[in-house]
């Protein structure tokens, strides 16, 4: 069997941001950039969960759940979305060949840590990892991960791996794409971004709870300054190696996530001209993206080896404090933007 | 950050693909640069598989005292805890559990051997001698 669509491989900074951004331009509509993408679908976030554990270390997100992206963007442009998950691998290939044969390019959600083109460094059970599949060429498939430089390809049976791949979030061979629709018109735009902006707000400023949006990363910040004492400069190493791993990963495209949304604010301020705030505001996530990048050389430090004392600890606990009042000012100063100017 | 400052420093990712990274250009306005990666995040990677491969060595040499099973060191190389391993392969906890005893272990029939076998990506013969491909 052999099928190849015609299909513009795009990388991006984040592979969720990438596939809804390629897929939504696959139908003609390319207004949305990645940051617009990340943006509309309220992606900014931060959670702490001091009591689970990934890969022994704590578990902490800069970005929100894994598929509200896609879905908040598809939503706030009243574009159809097909989803569907699958019980086995051969039902979910016949419905893969019929859209590849339609010229369909679909999203799948995969796991991590089978994806053969990957350094072994990178591997782990994350489940959440998002794909386009554009063709099949004999047993090889032909993938465009956004992340990448360039498209590559799987065998039907890493596919299949890294589509069924188990544990939390498993994807159980999850594939989706957006159906075509009509244009979009910028009005439609203008407020898919108010309405993405807003929801940011909320999940930054008003959830509930100690352990997530601006109150968490002071919370954390708190954390870490005990880390020392509690766990041992080793593991407390290992804890800050994970932070920054979490905050850097490939897919944030630095400063874990800040300077996405920087340029998004930029963007949006294209679509409301009025709203001369949108500037200054992206200042402040560029300074918070900086301060970010800033704590991740001072926990490189511990880590490494090169630094151990309290006072080490000390310096990165108040990044994270410092951190948060910034962030919490940039976003109140969101919220009170009038909109109808 | 600005454009000059993205990081261009050699990582196992070099080889394979540059990322995208956001910046700023002169006038603040944002743009996108390709970095080959970043020593800070290299190193908390680099530290956190060196840790595994340091674990997966002790779990090595339990199973070689006939300690464990070599179970033991395939959860470990491949960042798999029990309740991960018991939905790749079916099995319950609490038999993963008991097929962690070299004795146990020993006496499994090739169809569950497999399931391990298939769980972690290798083959039998490689199960049961710990021998791992690292690409």
């Amino acid at each position: 069997m052999c099928m190849k669509i015609n299909f513009e491989h795009k990388q991006a900074a984040h592979c969720e941001n990438g596939v809804t951004s390629a897929l939504l331009h696959n139908i003609g509509v390319n207004q949305i950039t990645e940051p617009l993408a990340f943006g509309i679908g309220s992606g900014l976030f931060f959670v702490y969960i001091p009591l689970l554990k990934i890969n022994k270390g704590p578990a902490i997100a800069f970005r929100t759940m894994p598929g509200l992206i896609f879905k908040r963007t598809c939503n706030s442009l009243k574009i159809p979305v097909v989803r569907k998950k699958f019980s086995s691998n051969e039902k979910s290939l016949e419905f893969l060949h019929q859209r590849l044969n339609e010229g369909q390019p679909v999203g799948a959600q995969v796991g991590v840590f089978n994806l053969s083109y990957f350094p072994k460094e990178y591997r782990f059970h994350f489940n959440a990892h998002n794909l386009i599949i554009y063709g099949k060429e004999e047993d090889n498939y032909l993938i465009s991960d956004p992340v990448m430089e360039y498209p590559t390809t799987l065998t039907s049976y890493e596919l299949e791996r890294v589509r069924f791949a188990k544990g939390p979030l498993a994807p159980k061979g999850q594939l989706y794409y957006p159906e075509k629709k009509g244009f979009i018109t910028n009005e439609i735009i203008q407020k898919a971004i108010v309405s993405g902006i807003k929801r940011n707000v909320r999940d930054m400023l008003h959830i509930p709870g100690n352990f997530a949006g601006v109150k968490g990363i002071a919370f954390t910040g708190k954390k870490i300054k005990k880390w020392r004492d509690k766990l041992g400069v080793k593991t407390a190493g290992l804890y800050l190696a994970q932070l920054v791993r979490m905050q850097e990963e490939i897919g944030t495209g630095g400063g874990g996530f800040r300077y996405i949304y920087g340029a998004f604010l930029q963007e949006s301020f294209q679509y409301h001209p009025k709203q001369d705030e949108l500037l200054n505001i992206s200042g402040q996530f560029t300074k918070a993206g900086d301060l970010w990048r800033n704590a991740a050389i001072q926990a490189s430090g511990i880590y490494k080896g090169r630094i151990s004392e309290q006072q080490d600890f000390d310096i990165m606990g108040d990044y994270l404090i410092e951190i948060s009042n910034i962030e919490k000012e940039a976003f109140k100063a969101l919220s009170n933007i009038k909109w109808n100017k | 950050m600005t454009k000059e400052e993205v990081p261009q420093d050699n990582s196992s990712l070099s080889n394979i693909s540059r990322e995208v990274s956001y910046a700023t250009d002169k006038d603040g306005k944002y743009t996108t640069a390709l970095s080959k990666g970043w020593d800070v995040k290299s190193s908390a990677l680099d530290l956190v598989w060196k840790e595994t491969i340091e674990k997966a060595a002790e779990c090595r040499q339990k199973v070689l005292n006939n300690q464990a099973s070599p179970l033991l060191f395939f959860m470990e190389i491949k960042m798999m805890d029990i309740s991960l391993l018991s939905s790749y392969t079916g099995f319950w906890k609490w038999r993963i559990k008991r097929h962690l005893i070299p004795s146990v272990f020993n006496k499994l029939s090739q169809k569950k051997l497999q399931r391990y076998a298939d769980a972690f990506n290798v083959t039998i013969a490689d199960l049961k001698s710990m021998n791992v491909h690292e690409d």
